[in-house]
């Protein structure tokens, strides 16, 4: 069963359009990575998931379910602009944020509690969020986000103001909410997080889907058949028809680096055979294009043609 | 439902645990009574040491006799006024009093002479002393003796009776309902102002700390400022309760220690000496009597039952009506300084109605203008609750008390549909346009 099924939802205000007509599909337990510059409509989209606000058009389901208002129960929420009450102590504060949530207030104490353990972080109850620093803050944020063990998690650039350590932390603790079962949707800029986290992506450019897929199978698509060769010694020849050089630069003294575009029906056992015998081989690598480099390209809306030519030159 | 729960909960223990709550609640019945009587105190006692002012008298015209009083000391001179100015510079008295010769019909000429400015307070109390000798005087011209001036002056005081439908008397006071009618009015109003700017300070915060987008992922926006409203509405009341209660047991407890015990010991031993040798001072004091009765009667009278529903009703009216508005105007503002632009124009229909009690209700409370101020729901808390005392026909009240639950209705609704856009919207620039076009989006 898929975790969350979003149909053709549109939302137009006044003077734009902030979603059109946009589709996704996120499989249950995965890491679901929703991309898109600045102003795309990912908050929007995230915010019609959690019912903040109402779309103009489209069928939203959660776990085979239609939404609806009993569903804010399994989904966990953390906005991009972080917030807490400023002057409540944290340990009410998440009783209160948790009761909200449907736990029961002695349910939501021990989890909590439970939640305050695994962060190290168990004397904090009653102090109060003013007197605590930012990364302190967004690791209460976080509690406060997951302590209900939602079944849908929703965070939106979670790592933002946490330092590498805190950062590490926070990753373990997403990876084992989902192997506890959650599916968790992140709505990030970092590219270095999606290619370490996700399994699955979306592309949302100006209010419309542009991409979608398991993220290996989204890199496979825009493959582009190069390798990358080190090696020592500058000639050899190739034949033509089959084999492009695209790039060729000096490493060192007589170490070359060589990239390779070649015929898309040549693997890549067959190039280690052709080029073995012409030059001393130091590597040989494949060029997968980065999830950076697909979603600048894919932005920039380049056609497909040059999308191959801009993978090709990075 | 059991959201909305948690949120007043909320709301209400958040305020009412703080120490500042506890502190304003206890202090303030404290303060003002020990502020009043810390100056009234400090007054009488200024007063007590006063000594009387010393006034040198020029007196040319020979007709007055001047006499020494509590305040002022009078020393006659015979000199002439150049001297007497010169010596009077010399001398540390309070001022030199010049009187030429005059007309008793047309007196004019009169100087006093000081060294700095005197308060208005004395010369009056000089002005009032030469007008009263003055007044002897003619009465003397006139041939006409005090006790013939005083039978020309009899004290009138009106019994007052409302005759209902049913042809039954009721006496009645205006001097108590007045008071009543203002004290109500003023509670009222001031309830709304203090908790309404309350409800609209706690939704900006939320709006600006950015906690209110986790909020409302939980519950409706709609259920949020319900919430909020009916939270602080409880403070507001636990907390007038609470004054109420203090107040009472405090004024009554100084009243029975100072006001009533111990100077109607002695002014009961002093009339009772009096009344012996004075059957003058014996029939004021049957008079004075049969009055404070009157008043307790009429006290007595006062439909004290049906007041203090309507009072609790226009109460939690008028608070939900404004505290809709107010939390309105939060939700579109980013800080509490832009707020303001918006504060007033919500405010005025407050306001109209407090001027109103002032210058309709307490004096014609039946008045056309006093009616339609006690039935509009905006002004009606107010208007009503000051109007009340004097007799609203049933069907007034009615027409009043329905208007106001339709009006309530309303501006929660037309709140409610601007809260839920303001709330997530921060950095644009507030006009009633804009708040207009909230109003009608969909969500």
């Amino acid at each position: 069963m898929d975790a969350l099924t979003v149909k053709n939802v549109s939302k137009r205000y006044t003077n734009h359009t902030a979603l059109d007509s946009v589709s996704i599909t996120i499989p249950e337990q995965s890491i679901y990575g929703l991309l898109g510059p600045n102003g795309a409509g990912k908050t929007t989209l995230i915010r019609i998931i959690n019912q903040i606000i109402n779309s103009d058009g489209g069928e939203i389901s959660i776990f085979g379910e239609r939404l609806s208002p009993k569903h804010v129960e399994i989904i966990g929420y953390l906005p991009e602009e972080r917030g807490l009450y400023k002057k409540m102590k944290i340990g009410d504060q998440l009783l209160y944020l948790a009761q909200l949530k449907g736990l029961s207030r002695s349910d939501a104490h021990a989890r909590i509690k439970t939640w305050l353990d695994k962060f190290e972080i168990r004397d904090w109850w009653n102090k109060k969020v003013e007197d605590l620093s930012k990364g302190m803050a967004q690791k209460v944020q976080f509690i406060s986000t997951v302590m209900h063990e939602p079944k849908l998690i929703i965070l939106d650039e979670p790592f933002s103001g946490f330092d590498p350590v805190n950062a590490q932390l926070i990753t373990e603790q997403i990876l084992g909410l989902k192997e506890r079962g959650s599916t968790i949707i992140f709505s990030t800029h970092r590219m270095e997080t999606v290619e370490s986290l996700c399994d699955h992506i979306a592309l949302i450019n100006k209010s419309k889907k542009i991409l979608e897929g398991p993220k290996k199978q989204v890199k496979a698509q825009y493959k582009t058949n190069t390798f990358i060769v080190e090696h020592r010694g500058n000639h050899f020849t190739l034949p033509l028809e089959k084999y492009e050089i695209v790039k060729q630069e000096i490493l060192e003294d007589d170490l070359y680096s060589t990239t390779l575009k070649v015929a898309d029906n040549i693997k890549g056992n067959q190039v280690i055979r052709e080029i073995i015998d012409l030059t001393e081989v130091h590597s040989f690598q494949e060029k997968i294009p980065s999830m950076a480099d697909i979603f600048i390209s894919l932005v920039k809306g380049e056609g497909d043609e040059a999308l191959r030519k801009h993978l090709l030159e990075v | 439902m059991n959201k909305i729960w948690l949120i007043i909960q909320r709301e209400f223990l958040n305020r009412v645990m703080k120490k500042s709550f506890l502190i304003t609640t206890i202090l303030v019945p404290l303060i003002f009574p020990a502020i009043i009587g810390g100056l009234i105190y400090v007054a009488v006692k200024e007063e007590k040491s006063a000594k009387p002012n010393l006034v040198q008298v020029l007196d040319e015209s020979k007709k007055i006799n001047f006499e020494d009083t509590k305040t002022f000391i009078f020393q006659p001179l015979n000199t002439s006024l150049e001297e007497a100015k010169k010596t009077y510079n010399l001398s540390k008295d309070f001022a030199l009093l010049y009187i030429p010769d005059f007309d008793i019909n047309k007196p004019e000429g009169m100087v006093l002479y000081t060294k700095e400015n005197p308060s208005i307070e004395k010369v009056g109390d000089l002005e009032s002393y030469i007008q009263n000798k003055l007044h002897d005087l003619k009465l003397k011209e006139y041939q006409i003796d005090e006790a013939t001036l005083k039978s020309l002056r009899p004290r009138v005081s009106l019994k007052q009776f409302n005759i209902s439908d049913t042809g039954e008397e009721k006496s009645s006071n205006s001097g108590i309902l007045y008071g009543l009618g203002f004290g109500l009015g003023i509670l009222i109003y001031m309830f709304v102002l203090i908790y309404g700017i309350q409800i609209m300070q706690g939704v900006i915060d939320e709006k600006s700390s950015k906690v209110v987008e986790i909020i409302v992922s939980s519950v409706k926006p709609f259920q949020l400022m319900l919430g909020k409203i009916i939270g602080i509405a409880s403070v507001g009341l636990l907390q007038f309760t609470i004054w109420i209660i203090l107040i009472t047991v405090l004024s009554s407890g100084t009243l029975a220690y100072f006001g009533l015990k111990m100077p109607q010991k002695q002014m009961m031993e002093q009339m009772t000496k009096q009344m012996d040798n004075n059957p003058e001072v014996k029939e004021a004091m049957n008079q004075q009597n049969s009055m404070i009765n009157e008043v307790l009667g009429n006290i007595s009278e006062i439909p004290i039952g049906k007041i203090v529903f309507v009072f609790i009703f226009y109460f939690l009216g008028g608070y939900l009506l404004y505290g809709a508005l107010f939390a309105a105007v939060g939700s579109a503002v980013d800080s509490q300084q832009e707020a303001q632009q918006f504060q007033f124009p919500i405010t005025l229909p407050l306001l109209i109605g407090y001027m109103g009690l002032f210058m309709f209700i307490l004096r014609d409370p039946h008045g056309p203008v006093s009616f339609w101020l006690s039935v509009i729901p905006f002004t009606s808390p107010v208007a009503m609750v000051g109007r009340i005392a004097f007799g609203v026909p049933d069907w007034q009240l009615a027409v009043s008390m329905i208007l106001l639950i339709g009006g309530f209705l309303l501006t929660t609704w037309i709140a409610g549909r601007i809260y839920r856009v303001g709330i997530l919207m921060t950095g644009t620039k507030i006009n009633y346009k804009v708040l207009a076009k909230w109003f009608m989006t969909k969500v």
